[in-house]
């Protein structure tokens, strides 16, 4: 194989890093060798987001990718180190750190700097700029002793800073050189409107300002101004523009531009053809994208011209000019332009809506034929900003009444009437970011069976960059799914086109006995970790066979009888009826877990888990226990866990029936039985509740005359009580009605359903349930109390028929051509037992 | 492309695996997965590691299909991988690698 090229990566931002993603998306590991270079003390993290920082999200949450991507990717990536030098001729840059890196190709991703304007005092303390987290953490802890902030600038980045310092409960103040907010978005008109919007919000705006210089001695005190005028402040943050960070390049004589910039070619490759500029530092043709979307595309093109280099397929990609349109992301103020804002140079004929009250402003720049839309303008609502854009970029046509277009929305209404996502051509370019059009969403919605928004980020990228069109993706969604004709029917997933209950039916009509004989009959392709468990689930309910005997559709617990837990072993829980246990199993318990150098634990089910046990040690470990009389727990399956049970009238002072007799009953009866999800029993002896009955799926108290039956309730995640179903039953008609409740359950529930949203889910409620089971208002009782005979009849002890049949037995090893244990296993200590290491 | 040389090394004999399910194989340090997927007639083999929380369990998960394409699901938190590609099928950033897999005299043989 040829050597990999050396491709080094100079600077580690967002741009730096979108081309390393793409390099090793579009060439896999092994073509290139990627170093990447960056001057900050961490990986790349989303600069777009950076004001996120002050509302609580983290560090990690915004990091683009976690060092561990890099290694894993065999990407290296050195931060907290500057690139001094570049030496073209000798092909290797040269780090601060003395460190000499070879490249065959060099990616100077530089980005840019804030400018700082050579105002005299600048250099005082509280003067701050707004590009890094390490910016913002020091804007935030200067704060702390401040009271009062100005703004330099007020551009997009500059507003932002704005509500930054308001919300961090400072008087603040933006100064703007020019007459208005945004001058290079807005025109006079919604640059006043958004004036109001931002003095509505608490922030005072002084136009036409230029700071003469900053007072105060080593602090700054105040800012004094041209025009003789000043203001009192005591922490300034500069955002007067940025600078493209070509420094590097006009070092190593590379061809700049007289304002700055990196000069490129459409291949973005500087005057040095094996150094390419991307991102913020690259000046192509006159133009410095100050924005996130060209700057990925630049990636794009020079990821995919280097590997088209190395695989000799495909075509070459080159940049062209790229759309600056933008909307600000301030909470409450909704403010965008798009296309031509301006029309400076194009005839046109313009529509504006305003409406002072309201503070809204809208403008749209039209053709002269009225035919197509050229650009606008948004302040105070900004709704349908997505959906202008993309008539500009599709040169769509526009309706007869385009104003319609801009009409304030009115409650209930939708944004642009008659202009839904549904008219857009596939080819549209959705998200700009990640170039992602409308024909590769609306496939995946359709193809992969999307539900959410979240998982069309997932899935296709789009909506992972600034998320300004995360709004339309829902609304694709929601139409895509609409022309489906879904949202009703629930199916288990693309390979069974049946709802769990449907399924059930068919599977019992048809008597088919394992997942291949269901997947011909009923389902089409291989099957999934969706359906195979379900169905395994449903074979259990309805056959009760040995499940280890369809191990491989089996989820990884029933697989194994045991609870995979981190790190990859397994946990044992014997079955303890009622909680009721002797002191020579306690002993054998313990013997076991000393001898294997298990974790142990008491549950919260009244038994004891043994963590920490090899995959190849469970045979041996539930032969040892099977000796001494115990069977599986269950812990593992969507079945049966355990029926807690209170001490109850056989030693407790105020018991009125044996609970602990009564919940050894009830655990031997239903043990084994597999349904949609796992099941929970309690019974106490008392009205004073101590086995807590009330939260389990069936839960029972004891009276005077006899037991209260409460059924659906639930701890987890979401805790629900359960509901009195019937009270004062002798021992048989309480089982009789667990029976029927049971079974209609197990039939009637999606998979993995609990039965409290499943019974939030019943239509009729409580009144049908009992309707159902105690008046038999369906006729099925006969029915359900056979199928549950059966099942009951059908107990066996799931370890004991793995530990004695050999080809089952034999499954449990780690490696199927060494005995050895997996070598990876790392335990530490904790409080005098052992536990896995962190992952 | 350079053609790459490819070694075999001699797993374990076909009956060692469990069909449409996996099973893990020592090679030195290494840890490969090895899945017969019989419904397609298919081996496949990959790394016994699942990259998202470095848990050596691929072996142990379960085989299916997106749209026809196969693809194992890591037991611990249903990541699912592309047996052919190796990449990650909900769009995450992680991958596997993969590795070719041949079967002769009984006998599955995986390229490393
Ligand atoms: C607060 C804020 C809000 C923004 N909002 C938006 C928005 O809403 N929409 C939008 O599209 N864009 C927005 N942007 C702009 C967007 O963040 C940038 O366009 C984007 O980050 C540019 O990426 P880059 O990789 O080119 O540069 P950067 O992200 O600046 O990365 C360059 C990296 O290179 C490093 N570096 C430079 N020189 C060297 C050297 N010699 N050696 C080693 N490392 C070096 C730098 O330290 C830096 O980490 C915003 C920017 C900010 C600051
Ligand atoms: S529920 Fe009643 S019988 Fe049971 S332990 Fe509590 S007080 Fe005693
Ligand atoms: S509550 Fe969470 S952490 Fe605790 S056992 Fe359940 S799943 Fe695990
Ligand atoms: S460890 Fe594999 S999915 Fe989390």
């Amino acid at each position: 194989m040829a050597q990999p090229q050396k491709v080094v990566v100079v600077g580690n931002g967002m741009v730096g890093y979108k081309f390393c993603e793409k390099l090793l998306n579009k060439a896999g590991g092994g073509s290139f060798s990627i170093t990447v270079i960056g001057e900050e003390p961490r990986p790349a993290y989303d600069r777009v987001h950076l004001s996120a920082y002050f509302s609580g999200t983290s560090v990690d949450e915004l990091t683009m990718a976690p060092a561990s991507w890099y290694a894993e990717n065999g990407i290296q990536l050195l931060t907290g180190e500057c690139v001094l030098h570049i030496h073209p001729e000798a092909h290797y840059v040269m780090t601060h750190t003395g460190r000499k890196i070879e490249y065959d190709k060099l990616i100077l991703a530089t980005g840019s700097s804030a400018f700082v304007p050579p105002v005299p005092g600048v250099e005082k303390e509280g003067v701050f700029v707004y590009r890094t987290i390490e910016d913002l953490d020091a804007i935030i802890s200067y704060a702390q002793g401040a009271s009062r902030a100005a703004v330099i600038g007020g551009g997009l980045l500059g507003l932002e800073a704005a509500k930054a310092t308001l919300d961090l409960g400072l008087e603040t103040h933006v100064i703007e050189f020019a007459p208005r907010l945004m001058p290079r978005q807005l025109d006079a008109a919604g640059a006043g409107m958004l004036k109001r919007k931002m003095e509505a919000l608490g922030i005072q705006i002084h136009l036409n300002k230029n700071t003469a210089h900053f007072e105060g001695e080593s602090n700054v005190k105040g800012l004094a101004f041209v025009d003789n005028t000043s203001l009192e402040v005591d922490m300034v943050v500069v955002s007067a523009g940025i600078r493209p960070r070509d420094e590097l390049a006009k070092q190593a004589g590379l061809g700049v531009g007289p304002r700055g910039g990196i000069m490129v070619n459409d291949e973005l490759q500087t005057t040095d053809s094996d150094i390419y500029a991307i991102g913020e530092c690259a000046l192509h043709k006159g133009m410095i994208y100050g924005l996130v979307a060209p700057g990925y595309e630049m990636a794009e093109v020079v990821a995919n011209n280097l590997t088209l280099s190395i695989a000799k397929k495909g075509d070459v990609k080159s940049f062209h000019a790229f759309d600056m349109s933008t909307k600000l992301k301030l909470i409450g103020v909704d403010v965008a332009s798009f296309g031509e804002p301006f029309c400076e140079h194009t005839p046109h004929d313009t529509i504006v809506v305003e409406d002072k009250l309201k503070g809204i402003y809208k403008r749209l720049n039209v053709t002269t034929d009225g035919k197509h839309l050229l650009g606008g303008i948004l302040v105070g609502e900004a709704d349908n900003y997505n959906m202008l854009l993309q008539m500009v970029k599709n040169q769509m046509i526009l309706p007869p009444n385009p104003e319609d277009l801009v009409m304030p929305v009115r409650k209930g209404e939708s944004a642009g009437a008659g202009m839904g996502v549904a008219s857009l051509p596939d080819d549209a370019s959705i998200c700009s970011c990640e170039n992602i059009t409308k024909g590769t969403i609306c496939e995946a919605i359709e193809g992969q069976n999307l539900g959410d928004v979240a998982a069309i980020k997932k899935c296709t990228k789009a909506g992972t960059g600034c998320g300004g069109c995360v709004p339309m993706l829902s609304d694709l969604l929601t139409e895509t799914l609409k022309k489906q004709g879904k949202t009703v029917k629930k199916v288990l997933c693309e390979h069974f086109d049946y709802s769990r209950q449907e399924m059930y039916h068919l599977i019992k009509m048809s008597g088919t006995r394992t997942f291949d004989e269901v997947l011909e009959k009923h389902g089409k392709g291989c099957g999934c970790e969706v359906c195979k468990p379900a169905v395994a689930s449903m074979l259990a309910s309805i056959y009760n066979d040995v499940i280890a005997k369809q191990a491989v559709i089996q989820d990884t617990n029933d697989r194994y009888l045991a609870n995979i837990q981190r790190g990859g072993t397994y946990s044992v829980v014997p079955r303890v009826p009622g909680g009721e246990i002797t002191a020579d199993q306690l002993i054998a318990l313990g013997t076991v877990a000393k001898k294997y150098d298990l974790y142990c634990k008491i549950t919260g089910g009244q038994r004891v888990d043994l963590f920490g046990a090899r995959v190849e040690q469970l045979p041996f470990i539930w032969e040892e226990l099977i000796d001494v009389g115990f069977e599986s727990g269950h812990a593992y399956g969507k079945a049966l866990r355990t029926v807690k049970s209170c001490v109850g009238n056989t030693w407790c002072r105020f018991g009125v029936q044996d609970a602990v007799g009564y919940a050894v009953r009830i655990e031997n009866r239903y043990k084994g039985i597999r349904a949609p999800h796992k099941l929970k029993s309690a019974v106490s002896g008392c009205t004073r509740e101590c086995a807590e009955a009330q939260s389990k799926d069936f839960g029972i108290i004891a009276t005077e005359k006899g037991w209260n039956l409460y059924l659906c309730g639930n701890g987890g995640i979401k805790p629900q009580h359960a509901v009195l179903f019937a009270s004062d039953l002798d021992d048989d008609t309480c089982i009789k009605y667990i029976d029927r409740f049971l079974m209609f359950y197990i039939k009637t529930a999606e998979p993995l359903q609990r039965t409290a949203t499943w019974f939030n889910k019943l239509e009729g409620g409580l009144e049908y349930l009992r309707d159902v089971i105690i008046n038999d208002s369906l006729g099925i009782c006969e029915e359900l109390e056979k199928e549950m005979e059966y099942l009951i009849e059908t107990y066996h002890d799931e370890w004991r028929v793995a530990v004695e049949t050999p080809e089952i037995r034999a499954r449990f090893t780690h490696f199927v051509n060494s005995e050895e244990a997996d070598p990876t296993l790392e335990f530490v200590e904790m409080r005098g037992q052992k536990r896995p290491s962190d992952w | 492309m350079t053609t790459q040389h490819t070694t075999w090394f001699k797993a374990a004999p076909i009956s060692a695996f469990p069909e449409n399910g996996g099973a893990c194989v020592k090679y030195h340090d290494r840890q490969i997965a090895v899945f017969h997927f019989k419904q397609l007639d298919k081996w496949y083999a990959t790394d016994n590691e699942c990259p998202h929380k470095h848990q050596m369990i691929l072996s142990r998960g379960m085989l299916g299909d997106q749209q026809g394409h196969p693809k194992v699901a890591c037991p611990f938190h249903k990541k699912t991988f592309s047996l052919e590609t190796g990449l990650n099928l909900q769009g995450e950033d992680y991958c596997i690698n993969v590795y070719p897999v041949k079967v002769e005299d009984g006998f599955v043989f995986i390229g490393v």
